[in-house]
């Protein structure tokens, strides 16, 4: 089968990672997955004011999603909204298995991931680019983390949906894996799906986060390796 | 013993192996799963014997017992200040980690050392990441006195001393601008040449790993420095001197 955009069922969007593109951050990432442009910026372990909100035995991890305005053809209302309240949730739950958060106790790790170009698939790619993010920060991870969705059209299992395709899918399936352990971190379903054909989506997702994977090694590689 | 699977000096990212074999012990940022020893950040394996640990890139500082790192004191207690050494947590500078003797009930501790005064000192004892217990029990601590101060990433730190303090020594010598290099990255410098210091200072946090680096920076700083200057004051060429010892850490 051929897909709108003329990938195989399988087969990913072209995908680019690049590492430390904001200066003024401690770590920064952009993640563009076909369409979708992810930009997350890392600051911290510092200070966490107020001070209610520390806790004890380890650091906050604090996550903000954001949809910039022109993200989309129709415009973006700035500020918070229920649907980026829970990216933001989820986003922050995915990460917080692998940052050793107990090596900073009663600090803040603030991540900012801002969609500047949204085409289907914007928290995968916005964990994405905050996994690399996290790493370029230097802050300690057991490991990265790589997320992918997909869904089933008509009989086949699709990988990371684009665009018109999240509308004909029977549903969409996003998925973060942590390679090192495999482990899934983040597990969410839009739509209606047969039981049965649940692990084969969940599989189809796991396979193209182990390509993301190599691409976010590759990305930190090239930003601190001297050629 | 098992191979390893990164070599010494190798890059690394965090969750990737660098052996599977319990042959070897994990150090620094990596640690143990299952078999193998994992990397907990971006850097460069670094083998001990038998220790394996990496070397950070980036990150901010974590403090060790006997580092020199750069403060201002931004409270004061009954019997101590707290200094902000620019992370998270702030440290701790006692009573009794000051050499002379202080009498409480006579003195106002803030005749001693103010809010913002600068402090050089130790690292004298850690419980845990956010209780870091200084010191002013070594002979190149001092509160600092005008001048100027900057800050850089604290990985590039060690580049910024050298081999053996090799490089900031140099700094010091070609500019004749007294130096004091906190290891958590915070710099003072006062004296003569300043902005060529900075200059230098930069070019190193910018390129830290570039091959013939210390060649370039003695080029530039010849170039640019003036010759035949007048010498520094006799404040400023003491005080470099005692603060010269600090190189080797």
């Amino acid at each position: 089968m051929k897909r709108a955009d003329g990938r195989s069922a399988g087969e990913l969007r072209p995908i680019t990672i690049k590492a430390g593109v904001i200066p003024n951050a401690n770590g920064s990432a952009m993640v563009a997955m076909g369409k979708t442009i992810a930009v997350a910026a890392v600051y911290g372990p510092r200070y966490l004011h107020p001070r209610f909100k520390q806790k004890y035995e380890k650091a906050l991890l604090n996550t903000v999603y954001m949809m910039v305005p022109f993200s989309t053809s129709e415009r973006v209302r700035p500020g918070p909204s229920r649907r980026s309240h829970e990216i933001c949730k989820v986003t922050r739950e995915a990460l917080e298995n692998v940052v050793c958060l107990e090596e900073y106790p009663k600090a803040v790790i603030d991540v900012y991931i801002n969609i500047i170009q949204a085409n289907a698939g914007t928290r995968t790619a916005g964990i994405n680019a905050a996994s690399v993010a996290l790493a370029d920060a230097g802050i300690s991870m057991k490991d990265l983390v790589a997320s992918a969705a997909a869904g089933k059209i008509g009989d086949e299992y699709v990988l990371d949906l684009a665009g018109k395709e999240e509308e004909e899918t029977d549903c969409d399936v996003p998925v973060a894996y942590v390679p090192g352990q495999d482990k899934i971190s983040l597990l969410q379903m839009d739509g209606k799906l047969p039981p049965e054909d649940v692990e084969k989506v969940i599989r189809t997702a796991i396979e193209g986060c182990k390509q993301i994977y190599e691409k976010q090694k590759e990305a930190l590689r090239e930003r601190w390796v001297q050629k | 013993m098992a191979d390893l699977l990164k070599n010494e000096k190798d890059f690394v990212v965090p969750g990737e192996k660098v052996v599977e074999s319990m042959d070897y012990i994990p150090g620094r940022n990596c640690f143990r799963d299952g078999n193998a020893i994992k990397s907990k950040k971006i850097g460069i394996v670094s083998v001990a014997n038998r220790v394996i640990s990496i070397i950070p890139l980036n990150g901010t500082y974590a403090p060790k017992v006997g580092d020199m790192i750069l403060g201002e004191v931004i409270d004061i207690q009954s019997n101590g200040w707290i200094v902000d050494i620019g992370i998270a947590h702030s440290a701790y500078l006692p009573l009794s980690g000051i050499r002379e003797f202080i009498d409480t009930t006579r003195t106002q501790l803030s005749s001693v050392y103010n809010i913002g005064d600068l402090m050089y000192s130790k690292v004298s004892n850690l419980n845990g990441p956010d209780s870091i217990h200084l010191s002013m029990d070594d002979v190149r601590c001092r509160k600092l006195r005008g001048g100027r101060v900057l800050e850089i990433n604290a990985a590039k730190v060690p580049r910024l001393i050298g081999r053996e303090g090799s490089m900031i020594r140099m700094i010091k010598d070609k500019t004749r601008c007294s130096i004091c290099v906190g290891q958590n990255g915070i710099i003072w410098m006062d004296g003569e040449n300043q902005d060529v210091a900075l200059e230098a200072m930069h070019e190193i946090e910018r390129f830290p790993q570039q091959d013939g680096l210390t060649d370039k920076i003695s080029a530039m700083l010849d170039s640019r420095v003036k010759p035949g200057q007048a010498q520094a004051s006799i404040t400023n060429s003491t005080a470099s001197k005692s603060i010269d010892s600090e190189a080797g850490s």
